[in-house]
């Protein structure tokens, strides 16, 4: 095992950091840059628990290993909020009820934000189909897709 | 997770340098089957080496219909090329279908191959376009038909040191068609009970079946071609009775396993279904 020196832009902050070569980028952000958002399910990219955006593409944290990030953009549910105003897609979970325990929903929703990123107006199939890689075992998804739905009327008005 | 060292070249020759040298040396690219392998302890590594910054294995290139992909493009790059060219629908299709929208935004084609699981996705359609597999280590490279690349589940005929450079599927002819179906129990996110690619090129002006290509995925060790269904259709014209036919005599190359998946007659089963389906999807497409 090797330490490797790296940089890495996190939330918009840059961040050098000494990670061991076998370090995830999910334990990267949980325990060593204390970003305890980001949450580990299954660890092997079936839950999507961990879902971080990694220059602007969603990715499950807990298959990327920490140097992989070096030079790369990171996007955490953390770096969401502006200056403590909620995001639209934040604020769309808050008053849709998307969430029941919240363990998932971190990831959620920055898979629901990479999702509007790039198709800003998704039909509903297309939105249960790209969330199928994040597991919800409370709220049975209608209300996570309602969120979305608001979300993307949100961001049309905004 | 196993202890390794980690490094990422930006050059092939590096890259092949390190894949050259003593112990267990992993090559890494999209990491989403790697990655959780050598958490579950499955594989072993001395040395991870990410390709991911070596730019001839990150280069995608449609040029007059030939389509090359470097061994560290991943799924999404290749859907979305190929769904904007309206091209290689087959491969189109499977790379959208492999994990959830965050793995296909790491995962690469060439580790879907690389892998080697009987059930990959992209196989089939690499297959049904007859991609070509190029390799490359320090000694020197090879084109290998995808084929002949597999050796067993999770084996290919790759030797230590040698990577996949880039596969290579040439132009298709614009009267073929092409169509990858997997049955799971879900409707995303589940790894094929069955996997089937269909290719379907005619003569226009007959709409006889020039060339017929139908590889099978989960039926078999590894991927395999139904050479006697394919050989069935050409010269003959793709209607419902020929679609039948082939479909029943594609169901002769599949040898599968009962596993918690499915049995071995489901299998069966689902080869002629997803046969027959394919093939009339080209149909349709060429229509």
């Amino acid at each position: 095992m090797s330490k490797k020196h790296i940089k890495t832009t996190v939330n918009d902050v840059e961040h050098e950091i000494l990670v061991d070569s076998t370090w995830t980028l999910l334990e990267t952000l949980r325990d060593h840059l204390g970003l305890t958002g980001t949450k580990e399910g299954c660890s092997n990219g079936n839950c999507g628990a961990c879902t971080v955006m990694i220059d602007d593409k969603s990715s499950c944290s807990c298959l990327v290993l920490a140097p992989e990030i070096d030079g790369r953009k990171v996007t955490t549910v953390e770096g969401l909020a502006d200056h403590g105003h909620l995001s639209p897609v934040q604020d769309a979970f808050v008053e849709n009820s998307g969430l029941q325990c919240g363990f998932c929903t971190p990831g959620f929703m920055i898979a629901a934000t990479a999702l509007l990123n790039e198709n800003p107006h998704p039909t509903e199939n297309e939105i249960r189909l790209k969330l199928a890689g994040n597991l919800c075992r409370c709220t049975g998804y209608d209300k996570i897709v309602r969120s979305v739905q608001d979300a993307a009327e949100r961001l049309s008005k905004s | 997770m196993p202890n390794f060292d980690y490094e990422a070249p930006t050059s092939l020759k590096t890259a092949l340098g390190f894949l050259s040298g003593n112990g267990e040396i992993r090559p890494l690219a999209g990491g989403t089957d790697v990655i959780d392998q050598l958490k579950s302890n499955r594989r072993n590594a001395d040395l991870v080496v990410d390709l991911k910054r070596v730019p001839e294995l990150l280069d995608l290139e449609l040029d007059e219909g030939r389509l090359r992909i470097g061994a560290a493009v991943s799924c999404t790059e290749v859907h979305n090329l190929t769904s904007e060219n309206d091209c290689f629908p087959a491969l189109s299709e499977a790379s959208e279908l492999i994990g959830s929208i965050h793995i296909q935004n790491r995962a690469s084609i060439g580790g879907n191959v690389c892998n080697a699981a009987p059930s990959a996705d992209t196989i089939p359609p690499l297959l049904v376009h007859e991609a070509v597999a190029h390799t490359a280590s320090a000694t020197g490279e090879r084109e290998i038909p995808l084929i002949d690349f597999f050796a067993g589940p999770g084996q290919t005929v790759l030797q230590k040191g040698e990577i996949l450079k880039e596969l290579v599927l040439p132009a298709s002819s614009p009267n073929a068609a092409s169509a990858y179906l997997r049955f799971i129990p879900r409707n995303e996110m589940d790894i094929a009970v069955a996997g089937v690619g269909s290719l379907i090129e005619v003569e226009p002006s007959s709409n006889i079946v020039k060339k017929a290509r139908i590889a099978l995925a989960s039926v078999a060790p590894t991927p395999v071609r139904a050479y006697a269904a394919e050989q069935f259709l050409e010269g003959s014209t793709a209607d419902k009775t020929t679609i039948e036919e082939a479909a029943d005599l594609a169901v002769q190359a599949a040898v599968p396993i009962t596993d918690v998946r499915g049995s071995a007659e489901y299998r069966k089963e689902l080869v002629k279904v997803l046969t027959k389906r394919t093939l009339n999807i080209c149909v349709e497409r060429l229509a």
